[in-house]
């Protein structure tokens, strides 16, 4: 693919707001991760979660998409000075020039859930101050999202479950090299809520101490909730220079089980090349691999071996969901913000507790943070239903 | 200016049960009799999946079915779009139900058929591709988003894709706030060079600001069309029907709309 300019990014999540809180907290090695206090949810699991929500809604005029998943969106919007470099890119683009594409998997669900609690005892109504469009239906990230910034462009949600915000990358490559539009608002946002946190504790999936990503002893996942944003442009002399890359986007399917992965890693090695193929490299021009790592048992099992079967043991590897926790359809975008931090810093996030890397790993495995010049990263992003994405993000060779 | 092809149709709704049984109906040669939607549990699923299949698996995977047939094309090779402004719209109805009385017990079924991506997992499963497959929502323009998603797939990744649009009714509370009128699939096999199966060719344009958008002639038709999101591809599948050279318009959402020109084979 032709490389794409990330100009802008923001981020929020519970390991601070803006990039600057969050590489701080990678560095200090402060997880985000505490014993599950969340509505009235009675699981022993930990979570991750976004403080500053709690005193926060979302602009006066949007009111009606008021929902703890948008009011995530705006808080992620108005870090690291991203909604002011897009009222810049307007004025160049034009409003109706710059699409919008972002990943949520449950997008305010968590309304209907506590709207479901007061169904009118009379004739099972919702309440009366239900918005469905503008929090429980998917589109409702994407509908806030393009009226809080003001743009026109093609816009719509990518809800493939875990990998939704790594995959929005490539539908708005593909927008701008077809000129649908010129530049794109590429992100994704999720938010805490009952279904996912009870679901994933009906397959078993949830650990009940903080997420261990490849280690030994690794037993589950620790739900969590982010946001994140990038601007995507078409390179010029004039925003190339130093400039960070999307480089290359690969996409696959396992087509194997619905919330289990291929066990040899056949859908996530086929996601890897094909991001390396289109970014025109060779496995040997990465500096280091952000993991899906969610912790599980079979994830972390069959990625292992997927990136042992394409990298083998040459490259700096970690996942960084002990840190956040799994942020599902926002995983993609913010750890594809702390991959890009990573090439920006020369810093190898390591992986928060893990005490004991799992023996059957053969990959380069880091545990501790580390210092490294780090040209070009690459980023994994698994999902339920077999979806699987990896974006290649870095310097121009 | 986006050109492709079309290569298989598929279609399943409200006294539509197949696009062969539905052409001269949307041809405007036969007249349109609504019944409710003919849902089967396809035989591309293994017996297990099967059962496990809720309402947009099984409108997903007839459209599929059907139009990959139609094409000759196999289901392996081809990247797929799936599209729909809900999800399994019961299934999620059940587990708010159940999250708001004790005990909260979501089985493993209901919360891996909760992901907007079933249907595209189903699919992949029972396709056997390991092609790139996204899932995507745009509430009533959610036909329009795939269509535009699948015409940049086509014309930059030069690749064959599956357009598979689907949406069904919510149960009570939530249809009082979403109404949904009934159970409605459509798919389109879409491909970048003209072969000896095209159809059609189709060009599309995404363009800023509101247009009058293209309507059914048959009233039925045309409540059909403005009830279910999904099909609000019933335009251009009127046109595919109509077999003559024509130009349609698509909302897409509040303030912009898809031009598309159709050109039979």
């Amino acid at each position: 693919m032709q490389p794409l300019v990330i100009s802008h990014l923001s981020v929020a999540n519970s390991l601070g707001l803006g990039s600057s809180a969050i590489l701080q907290a990678l560095r200090e090695k402060r997880t985000g991760l505490i014993p599950c206090a969340f509505e009235d949810v009675d699981l022993e699991t930990y979570i991750s979660k976004v403080a500053a929500l709690d005193s926060f809604s979302v602009r006066a005029d949007l009111a009606p998409y008021d929902c703890r998943n948008n009011r995530l969106a705006q808080l992620g919007l108005e870090q690291d000075g991203f909604a002011a470099a897009i009222a810049a890119a307007k004025d160049k683009y034009g409003a109706e020039r710059i699409g919008v594409f972002l990943g949520t998997s449950t997008s305010g669900i968590l309304q209907t859930e506590l709207a479901y609690r007061h169904l009118d005892p009379q004739n099972g109504a919702l309440p009366a101050d239900f918005h469905y469009a503008e929090s429980q239906n998917s589109y409702s990230l994407a509908g806030f999202v393009t009226h809080y910034l003001g743009l026109h462009g093609p816009s719509f949600v990518v809800s493939s479950a875990c990998s939704s915000s790594a995959k929005v990358f490539a539908n708005a490559a593909r927008m701008m090299a077809a000129g649908v539009c010129d530049a794109a608002v590429v992100g994704g946002v999720d938010s805490l809520c009952l279904s996912t946190l009870y679901g994933f504790n009906s397959l078993g999936l949830v650990s009940r101490l903080p997420c261990r990503p490849y280690d030994a002893e690794r037993d589950g996942i620790s739900v969590g909730e982010g946001a994140g944003f990038v601007l995507l442009e078409r390179a010029a002399p004039a925003n190339s220079a130093n400039a960070m890359f999307l480089l290359g986007v690969g996409e696959s399917s396992d087509a194997y089980h619905m919330s289990t992965p291929h066990p040899e890693g056949l859908g996530a090695k086929m996601a890897m090349q094909r991001a390396l193929a289109s970014a025109g490299l060779k496995a040997s021009d990465i500096d280091y691999i952000n993991l899906h790592g969610t912790a599980t048992k079979s994830n972390d099992a069959s990625e292992g071996k997927a990136v042992a079967d394409v990298f083998g043991d040459r490259v700096a590897c970690s996942s960084t969901k002990g840190w956040t926790g799994h942020l599902l359809g926002a995983a993609g975008i913010t750890e594809a913000i702390i991959s890009m931090l990573a090439v920006e810093h020369g810093f190898v996030p390591g992986s928060a507790n893990t005490q004991a890397l799992d023996p059957a790993m053969t990959i380069d495995y880091r545990i501790e943070n580390s210092e490294a010049n780090i040209q070009r990263v690459l980023s994994n992003s698994f999902g339920f239903g077999g979806s699987n994405c990896s974006l290649v993000l870095g310097r121009k060779a | 200016m986006m050109r492709f092809y079309v290569e298989g149709i598929g279609l399943l709704g409200p006294g539509l049960d197949s696009w062969t049984a539905s052409r001269s109906v949307l041809a405007g040669e036969a007249a349109y009799v609504h019944a409710a939607t003919n849902l089967r549990a396809s035989d591309m699923l293994p017996a297990a999946e099967r059962r496990r299949a809720g309402v947009p698996i099984k409108l997903a995977l007839a459209v599929g079915q059907e139009a990959f047939l139609h094409a000759g094309r196999a289901t392996s090779i081809a990247a797929t779009v799936f599209t729909s402004s809900g999800g399994d719209n019961d299934n999620v109805h059940a587990i708010n139900s159940i999250l708001a009385t004790a005990p909260r017990e979501v089985s493993p079924t209901r919360f891996h058929n909760s992901v907007h991506n079933a249907a595209a997992g189903y699919w992949c499963i029972a396709a056997k591709t390991h092609e790139a497959s996204t899932s995507l929502c745009a509430f009533d323009a959610s036909f329009a988003a795939g269509l535009l998603e699948s015409a940049t797939q086509v014309t930059v990744d030069n690749a064959i894709v599956a357009l598979i649009a689907y949406d069904h009714g919510y149960p009570e509370p939530l249809r009082a706030v979403r109404p949904i009128t009934d159970a409605m699939g459509m798919a389109l096999i879409l491909a970048p060079q003209q072969n000896a199966g095209s159809l059609a060719l189709i060009e599309v344009d995404f363009s800023a600001g509101k247009k009058e958008e293209t309507r059914m002639q048959e009233p039925a038709l045309e409540a059909l069309r403005l009830g279910v999101p999904a099909a609000r591809g019933l335009p251009l599948l009127a046109a595919l029907a109509g077999g003559k050279e024509s130009q349609i318009t698509l909302d897409y959402l509040a303030d912009s709309h898809l031009h598309i020109r159709v050109t039979p084979c």
